[in-house]
C-alpha cells in the first residue's frame, strides 16, 4: 500500500490534467458542430474564430463548453471515452465470445505479442552471442561494438519498410518474419551492452584464482563470468522486450498490414477514429506493463534461487 | 588425480622455493618500472615466511612469480624444483587474496568446492574435503550459508579453506587479514598458526604489519622500493609455540625493532 500511494497519486494527477486539457483541445470542433445544428455560437462562423483563442472561446460560449467532453471523433478524447472504447474492443467483446474477432484489441494484441516474443528471443540470442564474442575475441571486441553502435543511429522507422520489402523480394510471405527481425533490431542492442558490462564484472583477483587452479576458458566461462553477469542479462532484458514490442508496432505500420496493435493505430490514424487509436496505445502500454512485470518476476525469482537477492541489497 | 601430491622437497633439503637474481620490469606509459632487481630467496620446506616492506616494494609482485601470475624478465625462480608454471599445474600451491572474493552466488560450501570442480574431483570426495577443511578454518555448519550471511572474517576464513582443498603443500596469501579489524586480525593470526603447525605447509605471507610478520613467521623478508628489493633476512629466534602474549616479550620486542630498523634503512636509499 505504501508503494502504491505515490503511483496513484501520479495516476491521478495525470487523469487530472489530461481532463482539464480536453475542453482547450475540442472547444472549436464542439462550437463548430454546435454551430451546424443551429446554435447560438460567439462570434459566428469557423473563420471568424480562428481568429479567437481558445481560451476566449470557452470564456465566451461557457454554456457550450460540456460539448468538448462529448465529442464522437474528438481532437484529444476523455479519459472515460478512452476507458469506454478499449471496454468495448476488448472485455465486452471477450463476453460476447468474440475475444479473437478481427475488431477485438485482444486479437490484435495476440498478433504483436506473438511478433515481440519471436523478436524478442531472436534480439536476446544475438545479443549475449555478440557480447560473449566481443569479451573473448579482441577482434570483435574492435569490430563489432562500433557497428553495433551505429546501428542503432539508424531511425527503426526508416529501416522498417527496407526490411519489409527485402522479406518480401525473398519471398517471405508470413509477415511475422520480418516484423519479428525489426523487433529484434532494436532489442539485440541492451542485451550486448548489458551482457558486455556483465561477463566484465568479475575482478581482475576474481579471473586471477581461476589462473591459479589452471581453470580452462569455457570453465571461466561457465563458474565466474555467466553467473556473474546474471543480473546484468534481467536489466537488459527488461529494456530489451520493451524495445522488442516498440520495433514490432512500428514494424506494423508501413506494411499495409491489417493486424496487429500498429496496424489499428495506422488504421485509426487513416479513418480519423481517434477513440481507436487512443485504446490500442493503451494496449500496446499495458502489454509492455505486463511483460516488464513477467520478467521482474522472472529475475526475482532467479537472483533469490543464486542467494544474490539479498547480497544485492 | 586424487592422492598424488606433490612431494615435499623441504625433506631432501633443497628448497622448495628458489629465486636467483630476479628481475621484474614492468613497461608503463611513464617508461620501466622496476617492481623485483635482483631478488634472491631461498625458502625450506615447511617455513612460514613473511614478506614485509612499503606499497610498490615488490612483496606482492614476488608473491604473484611464484604463482606464475607474472612473469620475471630475469633471473631463475623454482619452486618445487619445476618452473612456476609446471609448479601450479601440479597444483603446488593455493592462494590467498586481499579480498575473500567468493563467490555471491554460491554457499559457503560450493566456493569451497571451486577448485575441487574446476580440477576434477569425484563428488564424494568434493563433499569429504569440503567438510575436512571447512573443520580445519572452525566453519563447520555454514556450508549452507551464502557469504553475505558471513562477517568478513569469517569469509576470509573461507577463502582459507578454498586455498586448503586440494591439499597443495604451498600456501600463498596476499595481505590475507589487511582488510580485518585488529581484534578479528589476532584471532585468525592465532588460528594460522595453529593451522600451520598441524598442516607443515610452507607458507608465504605477504604484510604491511610488523607485530603481524614478527609473530606468524620463522623468517621475515625485509624488502623496499624502487626498485623492488630484498634489504634484510631475518631468522626467527622465537619458539613455534606462539601464544598472543608472546609479543610482549623482550625478544619479540627485539625482533619488531629490527623490522623497523630494516624497513628505515630501505627507505633511506631514496
Amino acid at each position: 500500500m505504501r508503494k502504491a500511494l505515490p503511483v496513484l497519486v501520479v495516476l491521478a494527477a495525470i487523469l487530472g490534467i489530461w481532463w482539464l486539457a480536453v475542453a482547450p483541445m475540442n472547444i472549436r470542433i464542439a462550437l463548430d458542430g454546435a454551430e451546424r445544428s443551429g446554435a447560438a455560437v460567439v462570434p459566428e462562423g469557423a473563420r471568424e474564430r480562428q481568429e479567437v483563442s481558445v481560451w476566449a472561446l470557452m470564456a465566451r460560449n461557457p454554456d457550450l463548453v460540456p460539448l468538448s467532453y462529448a465529442q464522437e471523433r474528438p481532437r484529444l478524447p476523455t479519459p472515460g471515452q478512452v476507458a469506454t472504447e478499449f471496454w468495448d474492443t476488448t472485455g465486452a467483446m471477450a463476453l460476447d465470445g468474440r475475444a479473437m474477432s478481427r475488431r477485438s484489441l485482444l486479437f490484435h494484441a495476440w498478433i504483436t505479442l506473438q511478433s515481440t516474443f519471436w523478436g524478442f528471443l531472436l534480439g536476446t540470442s544475438l545479443g549475449i552471442a555478440g557480447a560473449i564474442g566481443i569479451v573473448y575475441s579482441r577482434t570483435l571486441n574492435l569490430s563489432l561494438m562500433p557497428w553495433a553502435i551505429i546501428s542503432q543511429t539508424i531511425p527503426i522507422v526508416a529501416l522498417a519498410p527496407m526490411i519489409i520489402v527485402l522479406a518480401s523480394q525473398l519471398g517471405i510471405e508470413e509477415r511475422g518474419v520480418p516484423k519479428a527481425i525489426i523487433s529484434a533490431y532494436l532489442c539485440f542492442f541492451p542485451v550486448l551492452v548489458g551482457m558486455v558490462s556483465g561477463l566484465r564484472s568479475p575482478a581482475a583477483a576474481q579471473l586471477d584464482l581461476l589462473r591459479t587452479y589452471s581453470a580452462t576458458p569455457s570453465q571461466g566461462f561457465w563458474k565466474l563470468r555467466l553467473p556473474a553477469s546474471v543480473p546484468y542479462l534481467f536489466a537488459s532484458l527488461k529494456v530489451g522486450i520493451a524495445a522488442a514490442l516498440v520495433g514490432t508496432i512500428v514494424g506494423e505500420l508501413p506494411t499495409g498490414a491489417i493486424r496487429g496493435l500498429g496496424a489499428r493505430i495506422l488504421i485509426g490514424d487513416q479513418f480519423g477514429t481517434p477513440l481507436a487509436i487512443w485504446a490500442a496505445l493503451f494496449m500496446a502500454a499495458i502489454l509492455a506493463g505486463v511483460l516488464v512485470t513477467f520478467l521482474d518476476l522472472a529475475q526475482r525469482v532467479t537472483l533469490r534461487r543464486m542467494g544474490l537477492a539479498e547480497a544485492a541489497r | 588425480m586424487t592422492g598424488d601430491m606433490p612431494t615435499p622437497a623441504g625433506s631432501m633439503g633443497a628448497p622448495v622455493i628458489a629465486a636467483e637474481g630476479l628481475n621484474l620490469t614492468f613497461q608503463t606509459a611513464d617508461g620501466p618500472v622496476h617492481a623485483l632487481s635482483d631478488v634472491s630467496l631461498a625458502i625450506a620446506g615447511g617455513e612460514f615466511v613473511s614478506f614485509i616492506g612499503p606499497s610498490g616494494c615488490g612483496k606482492t609482485t614476488f608473491l604473484r612469480c611464484i604463482a606464475a601470475l607474472e612473469q620475471p624478465t630475469g633471473g631463475t625462480l623454482s619452486v618445487n624444483g619445476m618452473t612456476p608454471d609446471a609448479a601450479r599445474r601440479a597444483r603446488a600451491y593455493g592462494y590467498v587474496f586481499q579480498a575473500a572474493g567468493l563467490y555471491p552466488w554460491r554457499t559457503i560450501g560450493r566456493n569451497v568446492a571451486l577448485p575441487l570442480e574446476i580440477m576434477g574431483f569425484p563428488k564424494d570426495e568434493q563433499d569429504s574435503r569440503v567438510a575436512r577443511v571447512l573443520e580445519m578454518v572452525e566453519l563447520t555448519g555454514f556450508e549452507k550459508k551464502f557469504p553475505w550471511q558471513l562477517s568478513g572474517g569469517m569469509q576470509q576464513r573461507a577463502s582459507i579453506a578454498r586455498a586448503l582443498a586440494f591439499d597443495a603443500d604451498i600456501l600463498l596469501m596476499d595481505e590475507p587479514f589487511g582488510a580485518l579489524d585488529e581484534i578479528v586480525r589476532d584471532r585468525l593470526n592465532e588460528e594460522l598458526l595453529s593451522l600451520w603447525a598441524r598442516t607443515g605447509k610452507t607458507v608465504c605471507f605477504v604484510t604491511h604489519s610488523i607485530p603481524e610478520a614478527v609473530y606468524l613467521s620463522t623468517k621475515i623478508v625485509v624488502m623496499s622500493p624502487r626498485p623492488g628489493r630484498i634489504t634484510d633476512v631475518i631468522d626467527s629466534p622465537l619458539p613455534k609455540e606462539r601464544p598472543l602474549d608472546i609479543r610482549d616479550t623482550p625478544e619479540f620486542l627485539a625482533l619488531a625493532h629490527r623490522v623497523r630498523e630494516g624497513l628505515r634503512a630501505g627507505h633511506a636509499y631514496e
